[in-house]
Protein backbone atom coordinates (compact mmCIF):
# COMPACT_ATOMS: atom_id res chain seq x y z
CA UNK A 1 0.00 0.00 0.00
CA UNK A 2 2.75 2.44 1.00
CA UNK A 3 6.23 2.04 -0.43
CA UNK A 4 8.81 4.68 0.46
CA UNK A 5 12.07 4.37 -1.41
CA UNK A 6 15.16 6.27 -0.21
CA UNK A 7 13.11 9.21 0.94
CA UNK A 8 14.83 12.29 2.35
CA UNK A 9 13.18 15.43 3.61
CA UNK A 10 15.07 18.63 4.22
CA UNK A 11 12.92 21.56 5.34
CA UNK A 12 13.52 24.93 3.70
CA UNK A 13 15.35 26.12 6.83
CA UNK A 14 17.90 23.31 6.35
CA UNK A 15 16.61 20.87 8.99
CA UNK A 16 17.21 17.29 7.85
CA UNK A 17 14.00 15.69 9.12
CA UNK A 18 14.33 12.39 7.20
CA UNK A 19 17.39 10.80 5.61
CA UNK A 20 17.20 7.91 3.17
CA UNK A 21 14.12 6.31 4.64
CA UNK A 22 12.79 3.16 2.97
CA UNK A 23 9.61 1.66 4.34
CA UNK A 24 6.96 -0.71 3.04
CA UNK A 25 3.54 -1.02 4.61
CA UNK A 26 1.19 -3.69 3.28
CA UNK A 27 -2.55 -3.49 3.08
CA UNK A 28 -4.24 -4.40 6.38
CA UNK A 29 -1.17 -3.84 8.57
CA UNK A 30 -1.12 -2.03 11.91
CA UNK A 31 2.16 -0.15 12.28
CA UNK A 32 3.51 1.87 15.22
CA UNK A 33 5.96 4.62 14.39
CA UNK A 34 8.13 5.38 17.43
CA UNK A 35 11.22 7.39 18.24
CA UNK A 36 12.41 10.32 20.28
CA UNK A 37 11.02 13.76 19.85
CA UNK A 38 12.25 15.35 16.62
CA UNK A 39 13.06 11.98 15.05
CA UNK A 40 10.86 12.72 12.06
CA UNK A 41 7.67 10.76 12.81
CA UNK A 42 5.28 13.60 12.03
CA UNK A 43 7.26 14.50 8.94
CA UNK A 44 6.96 10.94 7.65
CA UNK A 45 3.19 10.91 8.11
CA UNK A 46 2.86 14.32 6.44
CA UNK A 47 4.72 13.05 3.40
CA UNK A 48 2.14 10.32 2.96
CA UNK A 49 -0.89 12.59 2.93
CA UNK A 50 1.09 15.12 0.97
CA UNK A 51 1.11 17.94 3.48
CA UNK A 52 4.85 17.97 2.73
CA UNK A 53 6.78 16.87 -0.32
CA UNK A 54 9.97 14.77 -0.12
CA UNK A 55 13.24 16.41 -1.11
CA UNK A 56 14.48 13.13 -2.60
CA UNK A 57 13.10 9.66 -3.19
CA UNK A 58 9.82 8.09 -4.19
CA UNK A 59 6.65 7.47 -2.24
CA UNK A 60 4.32 5.00 -3.88
CA UNK A 61 0.74 4.90 -2.69
CA UNK A 62 -0.99 1.91 -4.26
CA UNK A 63 1.70 2.00 -6.93
CA UNK A 64 1.36 5.67 -7.77
CA UNK A 65 4.27 8.00 -7.05
CA UNK A 66 2.73 10.71 -4.91
CA UNK A 67 5.95 12.70 -4.84
CA UNK A 68 5.06 13.75 -8.38
CA UNK A 69 1.38 14.49 -7.94
CA UNK A 70 -0.07 17.51 -9.71
CA UNK A 71 -1.68 19.95 -7.23
CA UNK A 72 -5.10 19.12 -8.65
CA UNK A 73 -4.62 15.42 -7.80
CA UNK A 74 -3.72 15.96 -4.14
CA UNK A 75 -7.32 16.20 -2.87
CA UNK A 76 -8.13 12.85 -4.50
CA UNK A 77 -5.12 11.23 -2.81
CA UNK A 78 -6.30 12.59 0.54
CA UNK A 79 -9.74 11.09 0.10
CA UNK A 80 -8.02 7.70 0.47
CA UNK A 81 -6.42 8.63 3.78
CA UNK A 82 -8.15 9.35 7.08
CA UNK A 83 -5.96 11.51 9.30
CA UNK A 84 -6.26 11.68 13.08
CA UNK A 85 -4.47 14.36 15.12
CA UNK A 86 -3.26 14.77 18.66
CA UNK A 87 -5.29 17.97 19.00
CA UNK A 88 -8.36 16.43 17.28
CA UNK A 89 -8.79 19.40 14.87
CA UNK A 90 -12.56 19.50 15.25
CA UNK A 91 -14.63 22.55 14.28
CA UNK A 92 -15.76 24.04 17.59
CA UNK A 93 -19.02 25.55 16.33
CA UNK A 94 -20.27 22.39 14.65
CA UNK A 95 -21.98 19.49 16.41
CA UNK A 96 -20.57 15.98 16.50
CA UNK A 97 -22.77 14.90 13.60
CA UNK A 98 -21.89 18.03 11.61
CA UNK A 99 -18.16 17.55 12.18
CA UNK A 100 -18.40 14.03 10.82
CA UNK A 101 -20.64 14.86 7.87
CA UNK A 102 -18.34 17.79 7.04
CA UNK A 103 -15.82 15.22 5.78
CA UNK A 104 -18.37 13.99 3.26
CA UNK A 105 -19.72 17.43 2.34
CA UNK A 106 -16.35 18.81 1.33
CA UNK A 107 -15.80 15.91 -1.05
CA UNK A 108 -19.27 16.49 -2.48
CA UNK A 109 -20.76 13.17 -1.42
CA UNK A 110 -24.47 12.70 -2.00
CA UNK A 111 -27.04 13.46 0.66
CA UNK A 112 -28.04 9.81 0.70
CA UNK A 113 -24.48 8.74 1.36
CA UNK A 114 -24.17 11.27 4.18
CA UNK A 115 -27.40 10.11 5.78
CA UNK A 116 -26.21 6.52 5.67
CA UNK A 117 -22.52 6.81 6.54
CA UNK A 118 -22.50 9.39 9.34
CA UNK A 119 -24.65 7.38 11.81
CA UNK A 120 -22.63 4.26 10.93
CA UNK A 121 -19.35 5.97 11.71
CA UNK A 122 -20.72 7.42 14.97
CA UNK A 123 -22.05 3.99 15.93
CA UNK A 124 -18.65 2.48 15.24
CA UNK A 125 -16.93 4.91 17.65
CA UNK A 126 -19.73 4.62 20.23
CA UNK A 127 -21.01 8.20 20.08
CA UNK A 128 -24.53 7.61 18.79
CA UNK A 129 -25.97 9.31 21.88
CA UNK A 130 -23.87 12.47 21.51
CA UNK A 131 -24.64 13.48 17.93
CA UNK A 132 -25.92 16.93 18.83
CA UNK A 133 -23.22 17.88 21.32
CA UNK A 134 -20.54 20.39 20.35
CA UNK A 135 -16.86 19.51 20.96
CA UNK A 136 -16.56 21.72 24.07
CA UNK A 137 -19.20 19.58 25.75
CA UNK A 138 -17.17 16.40 25.22
CA UNK A 139 -14.26 14.78 27.08
CA UNK A 140 -10.91 14.48 25.31
CA UNK A 141 -11.51 10.82 24.58
CA UNK A 142 -14.93 11.58 23.13
CA UNK A 143 -13.49 14.34 20.99
CA UNK A 144 -10.90 11.96 19.62
CA UNK A 145 -13.68 9.48 18.84
CA UNK A 146 -15.31 12.21 16.77
CA UNK A 147 -11.95 12.70 15.03
CA UNK A 148 -11.82 8.97 14.30
CA UNK A 149 -15.41 8.89 13.07
CA UNK A 150 -14.60 11.77 10.72
CA UNK A 151 -11.48 9.94 9.47
CA UNK A 152 -13.30 6.68 8.70
CA UNK A 153 -16.64 8.03 7.48
CA UNK A 154 -15.75 7.74 3.79
CA UNK A 155 -14.12 4.31 4.28
CA UNK A 156 -10.53 5.18 3.38
CA UNK A 157 -8.14 2.24 2.97
CA UNK A 158 -5.53 3.97 5.16
CA UNK A 159 -5.70 5.69 8.55
CA UNK A 160 -2.80 7.86 9.70
CA UNK A 161 -2.81 8.83 13.37
CA UNK A 162 -0.15 11.21 14.69
CA UNK A 163 0.00 10.75 18.47
CA UNK A 164 -3.76 10.31 18.74
CA UNK A 165 -3.47 9.56 22.44
CA UNK A 166 -0.96 12.31 23.24
CA UNK A 167 -3.53 14.40 25.11
CA UNK A 168 -5.39 11.54 26.80
CA UNK A 169 -5.07 9.66 30.08
CA UNK A 170 -3.87 6.02 29.97
CA UNK A 171 -7.30 4.44 30.25
CA UNK A 172 -8.83 6.61 27.51
CA UNK A 173 -5.74 6.02 25.39
CA UNK A 174 -6.41 2.30 25.51
CA UNK A 175 -10.00 2.85 24.40
CA UNK A 176 -8.82 4.88 21.43
CA UNK A 177 -6.16 2.36 20.42
CA UNK A 178 -8.62 -0.50 20.78
CA UNK A 179 -10.97 1.40 18.53
CA UNK A 180 -8.22 1.83 15.94
CA UNK A 181 -7.50 -1.88 16.30
CA UNK A 182 -11.16 -2.67 15.60
CA UNK A 183 -11.03 -0.52 12.50
CA UNK A 184 -7.82 -2.27 11.45
CA UNK A 185 -9.49 -5.67 11.85
CA UNK A 186 -12.09 -4.58 9.32
CA UNK A 187 -9.28 -4.29 6.78
CA UNK A 188 -8.14 -0.69 7.10
CA UNK A 189 -4.40 -0.11 7.23
CA UNK A 190 -3.36 1.91 10.29
CA UNK A 191 -0.15 3.87 10.73
CA UNK A 192 0.19 5.39 14.20
CA UNK A 193 2.99 7.63 15.45
CA UNK A 194 3.19 7.48 19.25
CA UNK A 195 5.22 8.02 22.39
CA UNK A 196 3.07 5.63 24.41
CA UNK A 197 5.32 2.82 25.61
CA UNK A 198 2.62 0.93 27.46
CA UNK A 199 0.39 0.76 24.44
CA UNK A 200 3.11 -0.24 21.99
CA UNK A 201 4.37 -2.94 24.34
CA UNK A 202 0.85 -4.14 25.06
CA UNK A 203 -0.30 -4.36 21.43
CA UNK A 204 2.62 -6.35 20.03
CA UNK A 205 2.26 -4.98 16.54
CA UNK A 206 4.84 -4.04 13.95
CA UNK A 207 7.10 -1.26 15.30
CA UNK A 208 9.19 1.06 13.12
CA UNK A 209 11.64 3.18 15.11
CA UNK A 210 13.06 6.43 13.76
CA UNK A 211 16.08 8.26 15.14
CA UNK A 212 17.54 11.40 13.67
CA UNK A 213 15.49 10.89 10.56
CA UNK A 214 16.63 7.33 9.88
CA UNK A 215 14.85 3.99 10.37
CA UNK A 216 16.87 2.25 13.07
CA UNK A 217 14.57 -0.69 13.79
CA UNK A 218 11.65 -2.42 12.11
CA UNK A 219 10.17 -5.41 13.95
CA UNK A 220 7.04 -7.49 13.65
CA UNK A 221 5.36 -7.86 17.04
CA UNK A 222 7.89 -5.35 18.40
CA UNK A 223 8.21 -3.36 21.59
CA UNK A 224 8.60 0.35 22.24
CA UNK A 225 12.27 -0.01 23.13
CA UNK A 226 12.95 3.32 24.80
CA UNK A 227 12.86 4.15 28.47
CA UNK A 228 11.01 7.43 28.66
CA UNK B 1 -21.60 20.58 -9.89
CA UNK B 2 -24.41 19.60 -7.58
CA UNK B 3 -27.16 22.04 -6.66
CA UNK B 4 -26.47 21.27 -3.03
CA UNK B 5 -22.84 22.26 -3.48
CA UNK B 6 -23.85 25.56 -5.06
CA UNK B 7 -26.26 26.30 -2.26
CA UNK B 8 -23.50 25.43 0.20
CA UNK B 9 -21.22 28.01 -1.46
CA UNK B 10 -23.90 30.69 -1.30
CA UNK B 11 -24.81 29.86 2.30
CA UNK B 12 -21.18 30.03 3.41
CA UNK B 13 -20.67 33.31 1.55
CA UNK B 14 -23.71 34.92 3.14
CA UNK B 15 -22.71 33.69 6.58
CA UNK B 16 -19.32 35.34 6.43
CA UNK B 17 -20.79 38.50 4.89
CA UNK B 18 -23.00 38.70 7.95
CA UNK B 19 -20.01 38.17 10.23
CA UNK B 20 -17.86 40.87 8.57
CA UNK B 21 -20.66 43.26 7.86
CA UNK B 22 -18.69 46.48 8.51
CA UNK B 23 -15.83 45.64 6.21
CA UNK B 24 -18.38 44.39 3.73
CA UNK B 25 -20.27 47.68 3.82
CA UNK B 26 -17.07 49.64 3.36
CA UNK B 27 -15.99 47.71 0.30
CA UNK B 28 -19.51 47.74 -1.10
CA UNK B 29 -19.59 51.51 -0.65
CA UNK B 30 -16.30 51.93 -2.48
CA UNK B 31 -17.52 49.86 -5.38
CA UNK B 32 -20.71 51.94 -5.42
CA UNK B 33 -18.89 55.28 -5.36
CA UNK B 34 -16.44 54.33 -8.07
CA UNK B 35 -19.20 53.00 -10.27
CA UNK B 36 -21.33 56.10 -9.68
CA UNK B 37 -18.44 58.13 -11.05
CA UNK B 38 -18.08 55.70 -13.95
CA UNK B 39 -21.77 56.07 -14.70
CA UNK B 40 -21.88 59.84 -14.43
CA UNK B 41 -18.80 60.36 -16.58
CA UNK B 42 -20.12 57.99 -19.21
CA UNK B 43 -23.43 59.85 -19.24
CA UNK B 44 -21.65 63.20 -19.54
CA UNK B 45 -19.46 61.97 -22.37
CA UNK B 46 -22.45 60.47 -24.10
CA UNK B 47 -24.44 63.69 -23.88
CA UNK B 48 -21.51 65.82 -24.94
CA UNK B 49 -20.87 63.58 -27.92
CA UNK B 50 -24.50 63.79 -28.86
CA UNK B 51 -24.53 67.56 -28.51
CA UNK B 52 -21.33 67.86 -30.53
CA UNK B 53 -22.73 65.74 -33.31
CA UNK B 54 -25.87 67.86 -33.37
CA UNK B 55 -23.95 71.11 -33.40
CA UNK B 56 -21.61 69.84 -36.05
CA UNK B 57 -24.39 68.98 -38.41
CA UNK B 58 -25.96 72.34 -37.61
CA UNK B 59 -23.00 74.55 -38.21
CA UNK B 60 -24.06 76.79 -41.01
CA UNK B 61 -22.47 79.89 -42.36
CA UNK B 62 -24.56 83.03 -42.47
CA UNK B 63 -23.41 85.63 -44.92
CA UNK B 64 -25.03 89.05 -44.45
CA UNK B 65 -25.27 91.18 -47.56
CA UNK B 66 -24.55 94.89 -47.54
CA UNK B 67 -27.71 97.01 -47.35
CA UNK B 68 -26.91 98.90 -50.56
CA UNK B 69 -27.07 95.71 -52.65
CA UNK B 70 -30.43 95.21 -54.31
CA UNK B 71 -32.41 92.01 -53.86
CA UNK B 72 -31.90 90.97 -57.50
CA UNK B 73 -28.16 91.52 -57.32
CA UNK B 74 -28.07 89.59 -54.09
CA UNK B 75 -30.05 86.67 -55.55
CA UNK B 76 -27.67 86.56 -58.50
CA UNK B 77 -24.81 85.53 -56.19
CA UNK B 78 -26.35 82.14 -55.55
CA UNK B 79 -24.65 80.25 -58.42
CA UNK B 80 -21.28 81.74 -57.59
CA UNK B 81 -21.60 80.66 -53.95
CA UNK B 82 -22.79 77.23 -54.95
CA UNK B 83 -19.65 76.73 -57.01
CA UNK B 84 -17.30 77.23 -54.03
CA UNK B 85 -15.71 73.82 -53.32
CA UNK B 86 -17.09 72.16 -50.17
CA UNK B 87 -20.45 73.88 -50.24
CA UNK B 88 -23.37 71.57 -49.82
CA UNK B 89 -26.46 73.82 -49.80
CA UNK B 90 -27.13 77.46 -50.37
CA UNK B 91 -30.29 79.17 -49.28
CA UNK B 92 -31.19 82.80 -49.94
CA UNK B 93 -33.27 84.67 -47.38
CA UNK B 94 -34.52 88.10 -48.45
CA UNK B 95 -34.92 90.86 -45.87
CA UNK B 96 -38.73 90.55 -46.18
CA UNK B 97 -38.69 86.83 -45.50
CA UNK B 98 -36.37 87.45 -42.60
CA UNK B 99 -38.80 90.00 -41.16
CA UNK B 100 -41.72 87.58 -41.40
CA UNK B 101 -39.68 84.98 -39.54
CA UNK B 102 -38.61 87.52 -36.99
CA UNK B 103 -42.23 88.44 -36.34
CA UNK B 104 -43.05 84.80 -35.78
CA UNK B 105 -40.25 84.38 -33.30
CA UNK B 106 -41.22 87.49 -31.39
CA UNK B 107 -44.83 86.35 -31.11
CA UNK B 108 -46.66 88.71 -28.82
CA UNK B 109 -44.01 91.36 -28.76
CA UNK B 110 -44.53 92.33 -32.41
CA UNK B 111 -45.08 95.95 -31.46
CA UNK B 112 -41.30 96.14 -31.25
CA UNK B 113 -41.28 95.89 -35.04
CA UNK B 114 -44.21 98.20 -35.48
CA UNK B 115 -42.22 100.75 -33.53
CA UNK B 116 -39.73 100.77 -36.40
CA UNK B 117 -42.41 102.48 -38.48
CA UNK B 118 -42.43 100.27 -41.58
CA UNK B 119 -38.64 100.31 -41.95
CA UNK B 120 -37.02 96.87 -42.34
CA UNK B 121 -33.58 97.04 -40.76
CA UNK B 122 -32.74 93.40 -41.56
CA UNK B 123 -30.26 92.56 -44.33
CA UNK B 124 -30.60 89.98 -47.10
CA UNK B 125 -28.62 86.92 -46.21
CA UNK B 126 -27.41 83.53 -47.39
CA UNK B 127 -27.44 80.39 -45.31
CA UNK B 128 -24.67 78.10 -46.49
CA UNK B 129 -23.93 74.63 -45.24
CA UNK B 130 -20.84 72.65 -46.05
CA UNK B 131 -20.35 69.02 -46.93
CA UNK B 132 -18.10 68.41 -43.92
CA UNK B 133 -17.53 70.47 -40.74
CA UNK B 134 -13.87 70.84 -41.73
CA UNK B 135 -14.87 72.95 -44.77
CA UNK B 136 -16.69 75.59 -42.73
CA UNK B 137 -13.75 77.84 -42.13
CA UNK B 138 -12.45 77.75 -45.74
CA UNK B 139 -15.86 78.45 -47.25
CA UNK B 140 -16.46 81.31 -44.80
CA UNK B 141 -13.11 82.89 -45.79
CA UNK B 142 -14.05 82.72 -49.48
CA UNK B 143 -17.43 84.31 -48.77
CA UNK B 144 -15.75 87.19 -46.95
CA UNK B 145 -13.90 88.00 -50.17
CA UNK B 146 -17.16 88.87 -51.94
CA UNK B 147 -17.42 92.66 -52.14
CA UNK B 148 -21.19 92.43 -51.59
CA UNK B 149 -20.79 90.79 -48.20
CA UNK B 150 -21.14 92.84 -45.05
CA UNK B 151 -20.25 90.12 -42.61
CA UNK B 152 -19.86 86.34 -42.49
CA UNK B 153 -20.76 84.42 -39.34
CA UNK B 154 -20.35 80.84 -38.29
CA UNK B 155 -20.23 78.92 -35.01
CA UNK B 156 -16.51 79.29 -34.74
CA UNK B 157 -14.87 77.10 -32.10
CA UNK B 158 -18.06 75.87 -30.44
CA UNK B 159 -17.58 72.34 -31.63
CA UNK B 160 -13.90 72.38 -30.81
CA UNK B 161 -14.65 73.59 -27.29
CA UNK B 162 -17.22 70.88 -26.80
CA UNK B 163 -14.79 68.22 -27.90
CA UNK B 164 -12.13 69.50 -25.56
CA UNK B 165 -14.64 69.32 -22.73
CA UNK B 166 -15.45 65.72 -23.59
CA UNK B 167 -11.78 64.86 -23.75
CA UNK B 168 -11.24 66.41 -20.34
CA UNK B 169 -14.21 64.63 -18.79
CA UNK B 170 -12.92 61.39 -20.24
CA UNK B 171 -9.42 61.89 -18.89
CA UNK B 172 -10.39 62.98 -15.39
CA UNK B 173 -13.15 60.39 -15.27
CA UNK B 174 -10.77 57.66 -16.35
CA UNK B 175 -8.15 58.59 -13.75
CA UNK B 176 -10.68 58.71 -10.94
CA UNK B 177 -12.25 55.48 -12.11
CA UNK B 178 -8.94 53.64 -12.19
CA UNK B 179 -7.93 54.91 -8.74
CA UNK B 180 -11.28 54.16 -7.15
CA UNK B 181 -11.43 50.82 -8.94
CA UNK B 182 -8.09 49.86 -7.41
CA UNK B 183 -9.31 51.01 -4.00
CA UNK B 184 -12.43 48.87 -4.42
CA UNK B 185 -10.42 45.80 -5.41
CA UNK B 186 -8.09 46.37 -2.47
CA UNK B 187 -10.93 46.78 0.03
CA UNK B 188 -12.69 43.67 -1.20
CA UNK B 189 -9.42 41.76 -1.07
CA UNK B 190 -8.97 42.90 2.53
CA UNK B 191 -12.52 41.93 3.45
CA UNK B 192 -12.06 38.48 1.97
CA UNK B 193 -8.66 38.12 3.62
CA UNK B 194 -10.33 38.74 6.98
CA UNK B 195 -12.84 36.01 6.21
CA UNK B 196 -10.11 33.66 5.10
CA UNK B 197 -8.13 34.44 8.24
CA UNK B 198 -11.14 33.84 10.48
CA UNK B 199 -11.62 30.48 8.81
CA UNK B 200 -8.04 29.36 8.27
CA UNK B 201 -8.47 26.42 10.65
CA UNK B 202 -11.56 25.28 8.80
CA UNK B 203 -9.76 25.65 5.47
CA UNK B 204 -6.82 23.59 6.74
CA UNK B 205 -9.21 20.84 7.85
CA UNK B 206 -11.05 20.94 4.55
CA UNK B 207 -7.81 20.43 2.68
CA UNK B 208 -6.80 17.47 4.82
CA UNK B 209 -10.24 15.97 4.27
CA UNK B 210 -9.64 16.12 0.51
CA UNK B 211 -11.62 19.20 -0.58
CA UNK B 212 -10.51 20.54 -3.94
CA UNK B 213 -9.11 24.05 -4.11
CA UNK B 214 -12.10 25.19 -6.12
CA UNK B 215 -14.47 23.85 -3.51
CA UNK B 216 -12.65 25.93 -0.91
CA UNK B 217 -12.38 28.97 -3.16
CA UNK B 218 -15.96 29.26 -4.34
CA UNK B 219 -17.60 30.58 -1.14
CA UNK B 220 -14.99 33.35 -1.00
CA UNK B 221 -15.42 34.17 -4.67
CA UNK B 222 -19.17 34.28 -4.19
CA UNK B 223 -18.69 36.55 -1.20
CA UNK B 224 -16.54 38.94 -3.21
CA UNK B 225 -18.92 38.87 -6.15
CA UNK B 226 -21.92 39.54 -3.92
CA UNK B 227 -20.10 42.56 -2.46
CA UNK B 228 -19.18 43.86 -5.92
CA UNK B 229 -22.60 43.22 -7.39
CA UNK B 230 -24.48 44.85 -4.52
CA UNK B 231 -22.21 47.90 -4.66
CA UNK B 232 -22.81 48.12 -8.40
CA UNK B 233 -26.55 47.76 -7.94
CA UNK B 234 -26.59 50.70 -5.54
CA UNK B 235 -24.58 52.72 -8.04
CA UNK B 236 -26.89 51.84 -10.94
CA UNK B 237 -29.98 52.85 -8.97
CA UNK B 238 -28.45 56.15 -7.88
CA UNK B 239 -27.11 57.03 -11.32
CA UNK B 240 -30.25 56.10 -13.22
CA UNK B 241 -32.69 57.77 -10.85
CA UNK B 242 -30.69 60.96 -10.48
CA UNK B 243 -30.17 61.18 -14.23
CA UNK B 244 -33.86 60.71 -14.95
CA UNK B 245 -34.66 63.31 -12.29
CA UNK B 246 -32.22 65.77 -13.85
CA UNK B 247 -33.72 65.27 -17.31
CA UNK B 248 -37.16 65.81 -15.89
CA UNK B 249 -36.11 68.97 -14.11
CA UNK B 250 -34.32 70.39 -17.14
CA UNK B 251 -37.18 69.65 -19.48
CA UNK B 252 -40.19 70.52 -17.35
CA UNK B 253 -39.10 73.15 -14.86
CA UNK B 254 -36.37 74.92 -16.79
CA UNK B 255 -38.01 74.23 -20.13
CA UNK B 256 -34.60 73.75 -21.66
CA UNK B 257 -35.36 71.09 -24.19
CA UNK B 258 -32.69 72.63 -26.35
CA UNK B 259 -29.97 71.15 -24.11
CA UNK B 260 -31.01 67.92 -25.76
CA UNK B 261 -30.25 65.67 -22.78
CA UNK B 262 -30.60 62.13 -23.94
CA UNK B 263 -33.33 60.04 -22.40
CA UNK B 264 -32.07 56.93 -24.12
CA UNK B 265 -33.42 53.91 -22.21
CA UNK B 266 -31.33 51.49 -24.23
CA UNK B 267 -28.22 53.40 -23.26
CA UNK B 268 -29.22 53.44 -19.58
CA UNK B 269 -29.93 49.70 -19.62
CA UNK B 270 -26.61 48.99 -21.28
CA UNK B 271 -24.83 51.27 -18.83
CA UNK B 272 -26.53 49.48 -15.91
CA UNK B 273 -25.55 46.08 -17.28
CA UNK B 274 -21.95 47.13 -17.77
CA UNK B 275 -21.76 48.59 -14.26
CA UNK B 276 -23.18 45.41 -12.69
CA UNK B 277 -20.73 43.32 -14.68
CA UNK B 278 -17.78 45.49 -13.72
CA UNK B 279 -18.82 45.47 -10.05
CA UNK B 280 -19.08 41.68 -9.99
CA UNK B 281 -15.74 41.39 -11.74
CA UNK B 282 -14.09 43.74 -9.23
CA UNK B 283 -15.47 41.53 -6.43
CA UNK B 284 -14.20 38.32 -7.99
CA UNK B 285 -10.81 39.92 -8.68
CA UNK B 286 -10.49 41.13 -5.08
CA UNK B 287 -11.23 37.74 -3.57
CA UNK B 288 -9.12 35.98 -6.18
CA UNK B 289 -6.13 38.10 -5.19
CA UNK B 290 -6.57 37.45 -1.49
CA UNK B 291 -6.82 33.68 -1.96
CA UNK B 292 -3.94 33.12 -4.34
CA UNK B 293 -1.38 32.83 -1.57
CA UNK B 294 -3.00 30.63 1.03
CA UNK B 295 -4.28 27.94 -1.32
CA UNK B 296 -0.83 26.95 -2.60
CA UNK B 297 -0.11 24.23 -0.01
N1 LIG C 1 7.71 22.92 9.06
C1 LIG C 1 8.97 22.68 9.51
N2 LIG C 1 9.96 23.52 9.15
C2 LIG C 1 11.21 23.31 9.59
N3 LIG C 1 11.57 22.28 10.36
C3 LIG C 1 10.62 21.42 10.76
C4 LIG C 1 9.27 21.58 10.34
N4 LIG C 1 8.54 20.58 10.88
C5 LIG C 1 9.41 19.81 11.58
N5 LIG C 1 10.65 20.31 11.52
C6 LIG C 1 11.86 19.74 12.11
O1 LIG C 1 12.04 18.45 11.58
C7 LIG C 1 12.48 17.55 12.58
C8 LIG C 1 11.50 16.40 12.68
O2 LIG C 1 10.27 16.90 13.20
P1 LIG C 1 8.98 15.99 13.39
O3 LIG C 1 7.87 16.88 13.76
O4 LIG C 1 8.82 15.13 12.19
O5 LIG C 1 9.43 15.11 14.62
P2 LIG C 1 8.55 14.12 15.48
O6 LIG C 1 9.27 12.82 15.42
O7 LIG C 1 7.15 14.13 15.05
O8 LIG C 1 8.68 14.75 16.93
P3 LIG C 1 7.61 14.70 18.11
O9 LIG C 1 7.71 13.37 18.71
O10 LIG C 1 8.09 15.77 19.04
O11 LIG C 1 6.28 15.01 17.52
C9 LIG C 1 12.61 18.34 13.85
O12 LIG C 1 13.95 18.71 13.99
C10 LIG C 1 11.74 19.55 13.60
O13 LIG C 1 12.25 20.66 14.29
MG1 LIG D 1 5.31 14.75 15.88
Amino acid sequence: MINMINVSKIYPNGTKALTDVSLRVEKGEFVFLVGPSGAGKSTLTKLIFREEQPTRGQILFNGKNIARLRPGEVPYLRRNIGVIFQDFKLLPNKTVAENVSFALEVIEASKREIRKSVPEALEMVGLSDKVNAVPSELSGGEQQRVGIARAIVNNPPLIIADEPTGNLDPETSWEIVNLLHEINKCGTTVLMATHDKVIVDGMRKRVVALENGRVVRDEERGAYGYED
Amino acid sequence: MRIRTISYFIREALKSLYRNSWMGLASMGTVAVSLIIVGLSLITVMNANYLAARLESNVEIIAFIKSDVSEDDARALKNEIQSIPGVSSVEFRSKDQALVEFRKELGEQQNMINALGGENPLPHLYKVTTISPGDVEGVAKKLELFPQMEKVDYGKGVVEKLFSITRWVRLVGLTVIVLLGLAAVFLIATTIRLTVFARRKEIQIMKILGATNWFIRWPFLVEGMVLGFTGALIAVLIVDFSYLAVIDYVQKDLNLNILGLQKDTRFLLLLGGVMLGVGTFIGALGSGISMRKFLKV
